[in-house]
């Protein structure tokens, strides 16, 4: 039983991977060499690194635009740059280790749970800068640089335009897993529906999330988009037409649940997270009335470049609708769904939120 | 016996393989004082708890040199993989023809670069000495202590798969006494000890007692109360007393000073919960051969039904014997908190729990073995570090790697048969089984 098997094993499949790495060869191979003298472009020697949280870079939440951002920074500073991706909690000392003793001179940590890990980092390395993205610490520490989001300002837009255009009368949002980077983005959604029925003396409501009792929908993690399907329909099921989904991929889930309620003929909408959905996740792009964006990439890229520059400062970095670290997407196709009136309106609500005359609160809010 | 292949047909559907039953005949003996066997282990053939106790078996025995054959092909292997995702091994692949040179180069720099920087990640570089060691020792302590854990269940016939949640409770439990209370240096790590291993052994032991005392299969029982575990703690940590006062996100205070396992060499985080894992490893290897209980342990798993009509209390040593694995596996989730974290998080246990189940079978199911899977998984992961920052391995390619050695040791024909060791072994086959079933006859009395 056991010889032939193994005869066929051996030839049947050795012949068989060597004709097929022949042909894949051949049909690839016949390429030009290149010239052996010439050399790389010139490179800064500033070494640029970056430490994922388990979510690693391949995230599409904060891991991966935070590391795009600093590919970027590669590309347009000729900065060098070293990434490690973390598996699991126990890994953020070492991977900060790794890095220190790799010789970075700024290093990116992404989340609050590489707060501890990086404050320890940035204290037995007091000569290395280190930015940490959507933590901030009580008392700043003279070597990092915290990066943090009002992203409450840009979902209290998104939550006024949601309440504007509804047509059941329900709005919905659920998030991935109860922290206050995904809380924000709720606690913004609601106060903005609040202020829409307080302004036109309407009562639309919001399912999935109440700002008073902290409480709502979530799937549990960043990862099945399964499970954010489910919550999707159940919501649709308590009435709500546009849902924000706060749960990065997850997000993918509640996209294909509207999706399938549309073809089914309901009037329903998505309102995408982190980045502009509309180019972010095009497949989805007919259902997205706008997106909430904080622009990490971008926020990152000003890090390092002031780092590179001799610029670097301790203070926290707050994106805000002021320093367009936090927006609302272009309605783009669902342009016309949205009032002329509604515009004029949250364009009025943006500038009294950058004046200060409107202020956003929310538990989740960046400490000032 | 005209042929082998007919007689080996004849011999598989419930008669074991020879080398099962010499197996077999070792482990009652093994014993050393206990004497002749009392588990008349290879008459029951036909019994159903005894053919599972022998697939089992037949995964955990094998012999050491198939094991480093298993690592070497699975090197290549990985070699091969870390080489197609490199950039350069690709932009040279492209002009082949020209000058295939340049691409073999590139192929043997990423293979050997992304080995040597795992090695100087994990063993010793010139610039930090046998740091990185220190550190792979350091990673290894909770999968050294879970892997136990796992080992022991195997050892009494128990797919152990629980040590994930038992390493939460434990964790979740310590890291609590450790921040909340806070005593005088010395009691405090004891108390925090004290009170993760009594967690995991409690958890370890509710699967003990329903599958003694209701027949539940410990595998579902073992997984459903890793997802107890697991989202208990989530809902913990968005609890007022797990949280940081003023701090929303799910992460709990430090653990104090006083709670911690001290570091034994400065400058390294290695800490006295190596020992600890040293210190079990020892304990587990001295309960199963020189302990009556650690035998009983043992003649449950090797026939259940016999051991019973011999006068063991098979009921009694499947709960000891899972509690015994809860506590092992919650030294793994205390040396977390107490070790390296020293806070609690939702990802406290990592995969540690799982990974123990391959450490375990890596080792073996041996006391030692297992102690030295975890040491070598302990340097993937430590080297994984070195591999992703000075090569830009993905760590994922580590980690196919290292799922790609546990393949070809749970497979230990396929490495035979990779280097042609399998001839030498099946003409044995025939000549073998009369000696097996001689010493079966004996009862073992050597």
């Amino acid at each position: 039983m056991k010889k032939p098997l193994r005869a066929t094993l051996k030839r049947g499949s050795m012949a068989g991977v060597a004709t097929l790495g022949a042909a894949a060869l051949l049909l690839t191979s016949c390429g030009q060499a290149p010239d052996a003298g010439s050399g790389a472009a010139t490179k800064s020697d500033f070494l640029g690194c970056i430490v994922s949280d388990s979510g690693g870079f391949d995230d599409q939440s904060f891991n991966q635009s935070s590391f795009e951002g600093l590919k970027k920074a590669e590309t347009d500073l000729g900065i060098q740059v070293r990434s490690a991706e973390s598996k699991a909690n126990s890994d953020f000392e070492t991977n900060l280790n790794g890095m220190v003793s790799a010789g970075c001179n700024l290093t990116v940590t992404v989340g609050f749970l590489l707060g501890d890990a990086t404050k320890a980092a940035a204290e037995k390395n007091t000569d290395k800068h280190f930015a940490i993205i959507d933590f901030a610490y009580d008392a700043p520490i003279a070597n990092v640089k915290p990066v943090v989001y009002d992203t409450a300002q840009a979902a209290y837009l998104a939550g006024y335009a949601a309440a504007a255009t509804t047509k059941t009368g329900k709005v919905g949002t659920f998030g991935g897993i109860k922290i206050p980077t995904v809380t924000i983005f709720m606690d913004g959604f609601y106060d903005g529906v609040q202020a829409y029925n307080k302004a036109k003396n309407k009562s639309v409501q919001v399912v999935g999330w109440d700002k008073n009792t902290q409480d709502g929908s979530f799937t549990g993690d960043f990862e099945k988009q399964d499970t954010g399907k489910q919550v999707t329909i159940n919501l649709l099921d308590q009435g709500a037409d546009i849902v924000m989904p706060v749960a990065g991929p997850v997000g993918k889930g509640a996209g294909a649940a509207l999706k399938e309620a549309k073809a089914a003929g309901k009037d329903v909408k998505l309102i995408w997270v982190d980045s502009d959905g509309y180019l972010t996740a095009p497949e989805y792009k007919d259902l997205m009335l706008t997106s909430v964006v904080k622009q990490m990439g971008e926020a990152v890229e000003t890090v390092v470049k002031d780092d590179k520059d001799g610029k670097f400062s301790n203070t926290a970095y707050v994106g805000t609708l002021e320093n367009d670290g936090v927006a609302i997407a272009p309605f783009h196709d669902l342009d016309s769904a949205v009032s002329a009136e509604t515009k004029s309106e949250l364009d009025a609500l943006k500038a009294d939120i950058i004046s200060g005359k409107l202020v956003v609160e929310s538990k989740a809010s960046p400490k000032k | 016996m005209t042929n082998n292949g007919q007689s080996s047909k004849d011999q598989t559907p419930d008669v074991p393989s020879a080398e099962v039953r010499a197996a077999d005949v070792a482990l009652d003996t093994a014993g050393g004082a206990m004497g002749p066997s009392i588990v008349p282990v290879s008459s029951q053939s036909g019994d159903p708890g005894h053919q599972e106790g022998n697939v089992l078996r037949r995964i955990v025995m094998g012999n050491g040199f198939v094991s480093v054959l298993a690592v070497i092909v699975a090197l290549f292997l990985g070699g091969l993989l870390i080489a197609s995702t490199d950039s350069q091994v690709a932009k040279t692949a492209g002009y082949f023809l020209a000058r295939p040179g340049d691409f073999l180069q590139a192929l043997w720099a990423a293979m050997t670069e992304s080995y040597v920087a795992l090695f100087q990640g994990a063993v010793f570089n010139a610039r930090e000495g046998f740091k990185p060691l220190l550190e792979t020792m350091t990673v290894a302590t909770p999968l050294i202590c879970a892997g136990l854990g796992v080992a022991l269940a195997f050892r009494a016939g128990l797919f152990n798969i629980g040590a994930q949640g038992q390493i939460i409770i434990s964790a979740t439990l310590a890291a609590y006494v450790g921040f909340a209370w806070h005593l005088p240096f010395g009691l405090h790590l004891l108390v925090v000890i004290i009170m993760g291993v009594l967690g995991g052994a409690a958890w370890g032991a509710i699967v003990g007692i329903l599958k003694a005392r209701t027949g539940a299969h410990e595998v579902i029982v073992t997984i459903m109360l890793n997802y107890v575990a697991l989202f208990l703690l989530d809902f913990l940590l968005n609890t007022a007393a797990f949280r940081r006062p003023g701090d929303n996100s799910p992460i709990s205070p430090r653990l104090d000073e006083t709670a911690t396992y001290p570091v034994l060499i400065p400058g390294s985080r290695l800490h006295l919960g190596f020992l600890v894992a040293v210190a079990l490893t020892f304990g587990v290897w001295w309960m199963l051969n020189r302990s009556t209980i650690g035998f009983e342990f043992r003649a449950v798993g090797a026939n259940p039904v016999a051991a019973r009509t011999a006068g063991v209390k098979v009921s009694r040593a499947t709960i000891l014997v899972m509690a015994f694995a809860g506590a092992l596996a919650a030294f793994g989730g205390v040396a977390q908190v107490a070790g390296t974290e020293k806070v609690l998080t939702g990802g406290v246990a990592a995969q540690i729990g799982f990974d123990s189940i391959t450490v375990a079978l890596l080792g073996r199911s041996t006391p030692w073995g297992t102690f030295f899977a975890g040491l070598l998984f302990g340097a993937f992961r430590a080297g994984a570090v070195q591999m992703q920052i000075q090569t830009g391995t993905p760590i994922d390619i580590v980690l196919v790697v290292q799922s790609l050695i546990v393949l070809f040791i749970a497979a230990p024909p396929l490495i035979r048969s990779i280097f042609r060791l399998e001839p030498k072994k099946k003409n044995k086959t025939p000549k073998a089984a009369p000696k097996a079933a001689l010493a079966n006859a004996s009862g073992g009395a050597k």
